[in-house]
């Protein structure tokens, strides 16, 4: 592998992995915070990238079409969590995962209804279309480039909120112990539907994003969606952290298993999950 | 419980369903027949889910490995013999639950569940992606096995009625060596784990050979449902390992009641029902499979088989007052 070609393809991995972090994220605190095993997360990343490819259609431009989305899909968020998600806090595992199971089922049954089961795609905005010339033969989109920048400012954005505001103060605690917060008078619940409906909205903007390079099509969610899992069980449950960091392993591993070892490409990310397991049964980073 | 009492509508319901193949109506044949294999795969869940407390999200996988294994190990023009196949097929699926809970049974709660959904999902892209395979159309199986023991044919897997009793009666073994296995003193430490795991401990029980056993067991007996299911359709393709079938059985188990294998192949019968029903009405019957699933968990916390209980203490509540 030459350096052009190396550099092409760290550059893939660095964008996928931040990419799958923001789905990651909203995850891991949903599991980490309220507790939830959520099966129809990945479904948020295929409604958001369905969004982008409607609201493209109907605006003409991307930008916009994410400028109208998110606030979309925060309001879906908080209407969910007070919908059905809010009556699941102490419910055993076992019933969160099927009625997440159930949800997928309709959302994709509804995706149908509505726009149908063609792939798409969806046009990059004009002015990222563009490629930077590496060598001769070889060059590198903006619109790649730029997502894994807006990916990063993201992940700045969702440390200071974490780490520097009151809010993150909650969230944090929330975290660590779900009765202390209560007792301490702060409204958990409250707490709850903010955090979920940032999920939501991350999730929905990493389909939104990617939506012009891989197209939006009929289940593209479940795929991100059990990625999701194995990045927030290497990362280690309820870490961000542990998130972004197990979400950059993946992409490198996804990415260079399908250049080295194209036949073991769907494999390589499992592999290095089972290896995370022997090392270390609760992830990199451990909830904290 | 009295084990008599519950006997007869065991035996009443196994003479209902024996005679599906008097009706002579291939259609109805082959769907029982499919339903007869997807209990015996929930019945193996059921070991895992409701009698040791692991919730398993990837146990299509091992339905799936034992399906696959039929196909592949089968030579292409001419039947293999069932007493090979049958035995490599369900071990090399016992196998792979051995290696796989060396793995995720280092894992509690919703780490469990993640991380067998996982390694299904490895599974699944091993059969999808290599040549072993044959990617995503699959692989056919063009000659079901052969039951011959030195020229002697005891029965005959072509035939579609011999295949319909076959099945049935590996679900009548499968159900008595479960409830013997239950009975057992591994089965009793099974449940003392799913009540309190630390307990066992404490009384001394290495509770993780246990568990291994157990996974390992059901993976077993998942591989055996999911040879029959290649040898009764002859094809086999990746989506036998999918995430979406490990949820299908998991419903079938939560429908019937956990840690109740009778409950489990009643389950398996009222959701393929419940799928062909809806399919009849429209097209878009996920659409009211989704909203009864979501229906169930809010309002009726403890599945369909704890509406009984719910009538009666509702009608007890009512002459109390």
């Amino acid at each position: 592998m030459d350096f052009a070609s190396f550099l092409i393809q760290t550059l893939n991995s660095l964008q996928y992995g931040l990419l799958l972090f923001l789905v990651a994220s909203g995850l891991t605190l949903v599991f980490g915070i309220m507790g939830i095993i959520n099966l129809a997360h990945g479904s948020f990343y295929m409604i958001g990238a369905y969004l982008a490819f409607v609201l493209t259609s109907a605006t003409g431009s991307l930008v916009l079409a994410i400028v109208l989305g998110i606030p979309l899909a925060l309001a879906f968020g908080a209407f969910l969590e007070w919908a059905l998600f809010s009556h699941l806090y102490k419910r055993d595992h076992l019933e969160q995962v099927l009625l997440t199971y159930g949800l997928i089922l309709i959302f994709e049954q509804l995706r149908s209804l509505l726009v149908g089961d063609d792939v798409h795609g969806v046009a990059i905005p004009a002015f990222l279309d563009a490629s930077i010339q590496l060598t001769e033969v070889m060059s590198y989109p903006v619109y790649r480039l730029a997502i894994s920048v807006i990916c990063i400012v993201l992940a700045v954005a969702l440390y200071y909120v974490i780490q520097r505001t009151r809010l993150g103060m909650m969230i944090r605690a929330g975290n660590d112990d779900r009765g202390m917060v209560e007792a301490l008078g702060i409204n958990i619940n409250m707490i709850y539907r903010v955090v979920f409906a940032l999920g939501v909205a991350l999730a929905a903007l990493a389909g939104m994003l990617a939506a012009p390079i891989s197209s939006v099509f009929p289940n593209m969610g479940s795929h991100v969606l059990i990625i999701s899992f194995v990045i927030v069980v290497i990362g280690g449950i309820g870490s961000v952290w542990g998130a972004l960091v197990a979400a950059l392993i993946v992409g490198f591993a996804d990415t260079f298993g399908k250049v080295l070892v194209p036949e073991l490409s769907g494999i390589v990310v499992y592999v290095v999950m089972a290896v995370v397991l022997l090392w270390r049964p609760e992830g990199i980073l451990k909830k904290g | 419980m009295n084990a008599n009492a519950s006997l007869i509508p065991k035996l009443v319901a196994l003479a209902i369903v024996a005679c599906v193949p008097l009706s002579g109506e291939s259609f109805y044949i082959e769907i029982v027949g499919k339903v007869l294999v997807m209990a015996i795969f929930a019945m193996s869940l059921d070991l895992l889910v409701g009698f040791t407390g692991l919730v398993s999200f990837g146990h299509a996988a091992y339905f799936g490995i034992a399906a696959y294994a039929v196909a592949i190990l089968s030579p292409e023009y001419e039947a293999a013999s069932l007493w090979y196949v049958l035995p490599a097929s369900v071990g090399l699926s016992a196998l792979a639950a051995f290696v796989i809970g060396l793995f995720v049974l280092r894992t509690k709660g919703i780490y469990f569940i993640m991380v067998t959904l996982a390694f299904a999902q490895m599974a699944y892209f091993i059969f999808h992606d290599t040549p072993l395979g044959g990617g995503s159309d699959g692989k056919y199986l063009n000659n079901k096995p052969s039951a011959s023991i030195f020229g002697w044919e005891p029965f005959d897997l072509t035939n579609e009625v011999h295949m319909f009793y076959f099945v049935l009666a590996v679900l009548v073994l499968v159900y008595l060596f479960l409830a013997r296995v239950l009975q057992s003193p591994f089965g009793r430490v099974l449940v003392g784990i799913k009540s309190n795991e630390h307990r066992m401990q404490s009384l001394g029980y290495l509770t993780f050979r246990y568990k291994l056993g157990a996974f390992t067991l059901a993976g077993a007996l998942g591989g055996l449902a999911g040879f029959l299911y290649a040898v009764l359709f002859g094809f086999v393709t990746p989506e036998l390992l999918s995430w979406h079938e490990s949820g299908n059985v998991l419903l079938m188990v939560i429908l019937g009641g956990m840690g109740n294998l009778a409950g489990a192949i009643a389950g398996a019968f009222a959701f393929e029902a419940m799928r062909e029903i809806f399919a009849d009405i429209t097209k878009y019957w996920q659409l009211l499979m989704g909203g009864v699933i979501v229906a169930v968990v809010l309002f009726l916390p403890g599945g369909l088989a704890g509406v009984p209980g719910r009538i009666k203490r509702a009608l007890q509540g009512g002459e109390a007052k």
